[in-house]
């Protein structure tokens, strides 16, 4: 599969540029199957968006294809954590999707329908039932789903662990400067052939593979201080759906999380056509407002730290994961949005058998960058 | 003399002076344990300034509190961990 | 309209010296600070202070208990005297009960801390040991011994330095007739502390030699670090871990000042006209700044003597052992640091720096025995409510 034997280049099999979550898998799953691999990372492993994302794994009912490719993930998922450093911080504490009202709770019962359909098992909770659960939840909620084989990871640690594990020589601290058909060109002037190149640089890999439709989504993060009990489970609105969907414009919805270490982590923001990483400080004092709707006590907990981080979002809401149209050996691993950390590692699978000419276990066809480019 | 105010200390009603730091006051009283670290280890004051946040407590049932940087004040509930 | 034209961050000297530079010019100034009291560390508890006599004359409006964000009051311009921490050394022991910072311990006392009939050993660098071994004296403590890691010739030089400023060797002479017969070691550090569930002994590497001493308590620091972070998430320009400064104490962002330790470590005097300089420049008296240029220039090199002679020693790198903590909010041993590249690395890898200081302590530590930079700032500058995250502005 090489370039030239006679140069002194370094070289791989496969060359994947960004040492996130999602390149990690990539690397892990292509070196499972007996590829030579290369990672480029140009800052410090996991931490991009992996580090800066809630680390929530979880199966999504958004579409079939999303359906799909988080199911099989989070199988993936529970397979391989117990293998995991206990820095992964893995926490069993399922989701929990609030209705605040009747019109939600009709769609709590549209996802039970969902789920159960496949094989998920889900819980529906009454008023009653969704205090008990989570006692510093406003009290007149109505109700909720919950989904009990959801849970939540430290990704970072799962980043180095996959690559450290997958015997994979990573070269980090190097941008990418050019990125074409068999190889990278490093910042520092180095060229690395491979024989597959996977751009894994999340919202950013649209900078070396001009005009794939991943556009970055801005969002922002709070933890607390320590509080062990204060949220159980995932904590999320049901009108996230509305304002997830909503692909212009910015948009703020109740999530809260349970840190294994007892902090609670508070989100969520999104915005479009933001650059700048800094805190944008009316956005954050809205998101938490929203929080404060839901559980009012949570203004009182001590905030640490708030960040930012960019999501990659494509138009369909799935990732692109496959070659780009009208090249052999240049592919793309990205536009996973807010499921990156859940997806990586199904992205990886797929991604491994494509190249290895394998049978993926779900179809790969909704995930192929073809569907949305042209040569 | 200095005015006192009293303070409860895990229960135990503690006299100190007017002026005198949650976190002097307790060291006074012979508290050691002013919190658990996350690993289990007994923890006190190390900076006395507001920036190692070692001596947290909870006080008047708020968790998290420097001791350090809070003065003691007539029927203050305070609580380690 | 403003109700401010000057916001002043930190009431230790070089806030207070802004603030009655500006506000006896008849300028609104509000101080913001986060401990009970102004005065700051070196004069906390000192009522007799005439600086806070004075400030407190001077129509400042003082606000205690305050932590500062990056959403300050509105205001014309703000001086930042966020001042100085301590640099903490990691050492086997040191998050033993009774293992106190050297400030720390000074900072305690002041406010309450009894030590009448304790046994405290001091150590660490810097003028700060002598002055605290003699508060603790004063106090009724019996000091066991004051341990400098400085050499005899480093101190040596410095001192020869302070001949040409008598006032201060002065005051170094009388503290050191107050500490009359405690042993004085130089070129000697404390290795370990030692006891169950205390401080009950101390191991000190005193010249060559290894010397055991019982104590009920222990402080130790080893100099100041600049607090920075507010600083640098106003965008103010950094170079070495301080401030960087014009000669009116402006940083490179306009309206912006600092003063004292914050621009770089050098003591009370130092703080004191900067901070009359910051804050006579933010309320636009730069002609009067201009006259305290020259005792300014005489402070800065005292500074420069004092980082010179006290820098801490490459031995002291290696006191922590590979299960010695670093980072106490999340116990991460100096272990688990070994094979990160940089603070981001364990940052993410480790919880190292990802507790309530927020790297306050662990960073000033992995910066000395790792050589890793800071990592970027983002609010909150310090822990705070999460409401207080809501609220958009102060007034």
């Amino acid at each position: 599969m090489l370039g030239d034997p006679g140069m002194s280049r370094r070289s791989a099999d496969v060359v994947v540029v960004g040492g996130g979550i999602v390149g990690a898998a990539c690397a892990y799953e292509c070196a499972a199957g007996g590829l030579s691999v290369m990672v480029i990372e140009e800052s410090v492993v996991g931490g991009g968006a992996t580090a800066a994302g809630m680390g929530h794994i979880v199966v999504m009912d958004d579409s079939e294809a999303q359906f799909q490719l988080t199911s099989l993930s989070e199988k993936m998922w529970n397979e391989r954590v117990g293998a995991m450093p206990a820095g992964v911080e893995h926490l069993p504490c399922g989701t929990l999707w609030v209705a605040a009202d009747e019109e939600e709770m009709a769609e709590v019962r549209r996802k039970q329908a969902f789920y159960e359909a496949r094989g998920v098992p889900v819980e529906v909770l009454d008023r009653r039932q969704l205090e008990e659960a989570e006692p510093h939840l406003r009290k007149d909620m109505a109700g909720g789903l919950l989904v009990p084989g959801d849970s939540v990871v430290y990704p970072p640690v799962a980043v180095s662990w996959m690559l450290r594990e997958c015997g994979a020589t990573v070269v980090s601290g190097l941008g990418v400067i050019t990125l074409r058909d068999g190889g990278v060109t490093l910042s520092d002037g180095e060229v690395i052939q491979a024989g597959v190149v996977v751009n894994a640089a999340g919202a950013k890999a649209v900078r070396l593979t001009p005009g794939i439709p991943v556009a970055p989504r801005k969002g922002h993060l709070v933890i607390t201080d320590r509080y062990p009990g204060f949220v159980r489970h995932q904590l999320i609105e049901l009108g996230y759906l509305k304002s997830a969907h909503s692909s212009s414009g910015d948009s703020v919805a109740f999530n809260a999380q349970p840190r294994k270490t007892g902090q609670v982590l508070i989100g969520s923001s999104r915005q479009y056509g933001v650059e700048h990483s800094g805190v944008d400080r009316p956005i954050l004092s809205r998101m938490l407002r929203r929080a404060a709707e839901y559980m009012p006590e949570i203004t009182g907990l001590t905030a640490i730290r708030t960040w930012t981080g960019f999501r990659a979002a494509t138009p369909d809401k799935l990732p692109l994961i496959g070659p780009v149209p009208g090249t052999q050996r240049e592919w793309l691993a990205t536009g996973h949005e807010g499921l990156g950390i859940t997806t990586s590692l199904g992205t990886g699978r797929l991604l491994a058998d494509q190249i290895l000419k394998r049978t993926p276990p779900i179809p790969v066809e909704p995930y192929l960058p073809g569907r949305c480019m042209h040569e | 003399m200095n005015r006192r105010v009293t303070v409860i200390v895990d229960g135990r009603p503690l006299q100190v002076d007017v002026g005198t730091t949650v976190a002097a006051a307790l060291w006074n009283a012979g508290v050691t344990a002013f919190r658990h670290s996350v690993t289990g280890e007994e923890r006190a004051p190390l900076c006395g300034m507001g920036i190692c946040f070692e001596c947290r407590v909870t006080i008047d049932g708020v968790e998290h509190c420097r001791s350090c940087q809070t003065l003691c004040a007539d029927g203050m509930q305070v609580k380690t961990s | 309209m403003r109700r401010w034209d000057v916001v002043v961050v930190g009431a230790g000297p070089a806030g207070i010296a802004a603030a009655c530079g500006a506000a006896e010019s008849g300028a609104r100034v509000l101080v913001l600070d986060d401990n009970p009291a102004a005065g700051g560390q070196i004069w906390r508890n000192d009522a007799a202070q005439p600086w806070l006599e004075r400030f407190a004359e001077s129509g400042a409006e003082l606000r205690t208990g305050c932590v500062a964000t990056d959403t300050l009051p509105e205001a014309r311009s703000y001086v930042l005297a966020t001042g100085a921490r301590e640099l903490f050394v990691p050492f086997p022991g040191w998050t033993l009960p009774g293992a106190f910072g050297l400030g720390g311990m000074q900072a305690l006392v002041k406010s309450g801390l009894e030590v009448a009939g304790k046994r405290v050993v001091v150590a660490g660098s810097g003028p700060l040991l002598l002055a605290v071994a003699s508060l603790l004296r004063k106090r009724g403590a019996a000091v066991a011994a004051v341990v400098e890691q400085a050499g005899r010739t480093a101190m040596a030089e410095f001192g020869v330095r302070l001949l040409m400023e008598p006032e201060k060797l002065g005051q170094g002479a009388g503290l050191m007739m107050s500490l009359w017969g405690v042993p004085f070691y130089t070129g000697s550090w404390v290795e370990s502390a030692m006891g169950r569930g205390r401080v009950e002994r101390v191991r000190m590497r005193c010249g060559g030699r290894v010397v055991e001493q019982d104590c009920d308590a222990v402080a130790v620091g080893y100099g100041l670090l600049p607090n920075t972070e507010l600083a640098a998430l106003l965008g103010c320009h950094l170079a070495e871990g301080t401030v960087v400064v014009d000669e009116w104490q402006e940083t490179s962002v306009d309206g912006v000042y600092a003063a004292g330790e914050v621009t770089g470590i050098g003591g009370v005097e130092k703080s004191l006209v900067e901070g009359e300089i910051a804050g006579l420049a933010a309320a636009g008296l730069q002609g009067q700044a201009q006259r305290l240029f020259a005792k300014r220039a005489k402070t800065h090199s005292f500074a420069d003597g004092l980082a010179r002679a006290f820098a801490p020693r490459a031995e002291l790198r290696k006191l922590a052992q590979t299960d010695t903590l670093v980072c106490r909010c999340e116990d991460v041993t100096r272990g688990a640091l070994e094979g990160m590249k940089s603070w981001r690395e364990a940052k993410l890898q480790t919880r190292c720096g990802m507790g309530p200081c927020q790297g306050r302590v662990c960073g000033g530590a992995t910066r000395f025995l790792f050589g890793w930079g800071a990592d970027s700032m983002r609010p909150p500058v310090f822990p705070v409510k999460v409401e207080s995250l809501i609220e958009t502005r102060q007034s």
